[in-house]
């Protein structure tokens, strides 16, 4: 029966495998759900569920599988008379509650208690609480307020009640790329050579030395490998490309991690680089781009991050930037064709979903740029062309409608 | 071990309280001998679990604090080559040098898993290494047993350790070695299993000091754009300091005595500052 919940989970994309799922069987086996819901869902929780961000979908898949199974009011009514058979819990009670307690009999109170759970349901299904948590009736289940009756495991809440909650959407991210993926992807990119200090034993230099020096011991030590790959990022900021914000700073997390590469710039830009590129976001820091070439070393890769969407006049026109007209004699893709030409290799990655690409200025910067798109795949053959060079993908045929824009 | 003996042995020591759920997991990682992953806010104390852990269950405890350069194989163990190389040349005793086994020491994770008893095994801030640093990890995890290269020896573990790792998030961990752990999400505890903690560490408070000082630390906390929120820890070190230097908090006016030990950067003591006057 529980097999479906399993699919009830995978249906959310929550990533439970079997290995886990046998886990889940293997503690239930033990009796480590305490034969109870409350129980099966922490143990479901911790044993299948392992990022926060999945705790949101979790609780949905647990009230979508499980609101119909309302726990056994009997094995509560148990707890209920043993919870009054331990005069302990009456002290905290006024003299009126105990008055009224001894008012109820057993068989009265598990009547009163089934008839208030029946009630409940109808109430739960619109989306709250099991019993109430006010102070005042005899079945709260708050277990922080001492003169209510625990119901449910151990004082704590009941799961529903929890799940119900829903207190992890705010962790909740269905994201295409995550920090780590980038990572990954990521890590193709580099040439690894000895720089820096001399911390690692070279055993075999050591040997070689020893020996020459006539068995007397002569260590050497040289510098660990680091990576050598120098990455020069711009970025295009604003506008149309502010839905694409956050997966642009991820990318830009991952890339600029201290160490990962031997030398690190960024610069943004906004729609196309022209002249000028910016060292902060919100364009106070100007560096011309001339200048940045003649200071950038010909094996700097180059990464552009851009949707590369604008009118074609913008990129085709001189003096298209909508900003800089005045200085501004260069076309737009004067410029990217004279970035490109300086770096042994580039790239630009667009985070537009390439089914849009067609019939845009996108497939005119591809035909300068190897473009590629910004998820997982496009990253990775990015960092293939970046170190590999080859072949570069083919975007469409801009010559054929770019005649009937510009004329 | 028979699940009876094992299940429901940990429920927090007379210092460190745990929330149910924290208790559920820990006993779920106990009884199946699998790694417990805790993740949390820093200062929630997830370090102090394992410590914890391994006092309530009378059983020593092993640490492993991770940092950037930590390598998996260092866990388990070292080879000190140069040692070697300077004891052949300057040691006086030859028969020392040959004997390989002198010079491998062993790592927190070979020593745990080398112990002749059961001890608890603190991997802290696991996701402060390298990317495929957990990877690395999963088969001694999995196995509970390794073999030094340069002797041949084998460790295997007589009894599982019982494993606490611990992570700040600052990295996602990879897939292959989540799936092998029972997980844990430390939340930032409500104001009344607040008051708890710190009833435990200050025994003498009294209720009235301790719902000032918990309406002043959870105001605080909701003070929006805050760097670094106060925690736990930063909670306890402030009643501690409000205690000795003897202030009354209900009668304090203008700005939260000792803010130092709750807010630790200087934008946020400037951010505080600026909304008390507004």
């Amino acid at each position: 029966m529980l097999i479906d919940f399993l699919f009830e989970l995978r249906k959310r994309k929550l990533p439970v495998s079997t290995h886990e799922w046998m886990a889940l069987m293997e503690a239930m086996a033990l009796g480590l759900h305490e034969s109870s819901l409350d129980g099966f869902y922490h143990l479901c929780r911790t044993l299948c569920v392992k990022d926060i961000a999945h705790y949101d979908a979790y609780d949905e898949a647990f009230l979508a599988y499980f609101k119909d199974i309302h726990t056994d009011a009997l094995q509560l009514t148990e707890q209920i008379r043993a919870w009054l058979a331990d005069p302990r819990n009456l002290e905290g009670l006024t003299d009126e509650q105990r008055a009224a307690l001894k008012e109820l009999d057993i068989e009265k109170l598990r009547e009163m208690f089934e008839q208030r759970l029946k009630e409940q349901k109808e109430r739960h299904d619109g989306g709250n609480r099991w019993v109430g948590t006010g102070g005042t009736s005899p079945f709260g289940t708050n277990g922080n307020n001492p003169t209510g009756m625990r119901v449910g495991s151990g004082g704590g809440r009941s799961a529903m009640a929890v799940a119900d909650e829903r207190r992890f959407k705010e962790y909740r991210r269905d994201v295409v790329l995550d920090v780590r993926q980038i990572d990954v992807a990521l890590r193709g990119l580099r040439r690894l050579g000895r720089e820096g200090a001399q911390e690692e034993l070279d055993l075999d230099e050591t040997v070689d030395k020893t020996c020459k020096n006539a068995g007397d011991i002569d260590i050497v030590f040289r510098p660990p490998r680091r990576n050598r790959v120098k990455v020069l990022l711009m970025m295009d900021v604003g506008g149309s490309m502010d839905p694409y914000a956050e997966l642009v700073s991820r990318l830009f997390t991952a890339a600029s991690r201290a160490g990962r590469f031997a030398k690190f710039r960024s610069f943004y830009f906004h729609n196309c680089v022209y002249n000028s590129v910016y060292e902060d976001a919100q364009f106070r820091k100007g560096v011309p781009v001339a200048d940045l070439l003649s200071h950038s070393d010909r094996d700097e890769k180059l990464v552009i991050v851009g949707d590369a969407l604008m009118h074609p006049a913008e990129l085709l026109d001189p003096g298209g930037s909508m900003y800089l007209s005045s200085q501004n004699r260069a076309s737009g893709i004067e410029w990217l064709r004279r970035l490109n030409a300086h770096f042994r290799s580039a790239t630009w990655l667009n985070p537009e979903p390439d089914r849009f690409w067609a019939g845009t200025t996108i497939e005119v910067i591809a035909s300068v740029f190897a473009m590629y798109p910004l998820t997982l795949d496009g990253l990775a053959h990015a960092v293939r062309y970046l170190v590999r060079g080859g072949q570069r993908p083919q975007v469409g045929d801009p010559s054929k409608w770019m005649k009937a824009v510009v004329g | 071990m028979s699940s009876d003996e094992t299940f429901e042995q940990f429920r927090g020591t007379d210092s460190y309280i745990v929330s149910d759920e924290l208790r559920h997991a820990v006993n779920v990682a106990v009884a199946l001998a699998r790694p417990l992953l805790v993740r949390g806010e820093p200062g929630t104390g997830k370090t102090l679990l394992a410590e914890n852990l391994a006092r309530a269950l009378n059983l020593s405890l092993v640490r492993w604090h991770v940092k950037s350069t930590t390598k998996a194989k260092d866990g388990l163990y070292v080879y000190d080559t140069v040692a070697r190389l300077h004891d052949s040349r300057f040691g006086g005793d030859g028969a020392g040098v040959r004997d390989i086994a002198k010079y491998i020491k062993l790592g927190p994770l070979g020593e745990a898993l080398a112990s002749p008893s059961r001890v608890v095994l603190l991997i802290d801030e696991v996701d402060k290494a390298d990317l495929e640093f957990p990877n690395d990890l999963l088969h001694e995890l999995d196995a509970m047993r390794f073999r030094i290269d340069e002797t041949g020896k084998e460790y295997a573990a007589k009894e599982r350790p019982i494993v606490v790792i611990t992570s700040n998030n600052e990295k996602e961990l990879p897939d292959a070695f989540l799936r092998r752990c029972v997980f844990h999400y430390i939340q930032f505890p409500d104001r009344a299993l607040m008051a708890e903690i710190v009833k435990v560490h200050h025994p003498d408070i009294t209720d009235k000091v301790l719902d000032n000082a918990l309406e002043v630390f959870f105001g605080l906390r909701q003070t929006p754009k805050l760097r670094k929120k106060p925690s736990t820890s930063e909670l306890i070190d402030w009643i501690c300091a409000l205690k000795k230097a003897g202030v009354d908090l209900a009668r304090v006016s203008g700005g939260i005595p000792f803010l130092g030990t709750l807010l630790k950067t200087e934008q946020d003591v400037e951010l505080v500052g600026k909304r008390a006057k507004a």
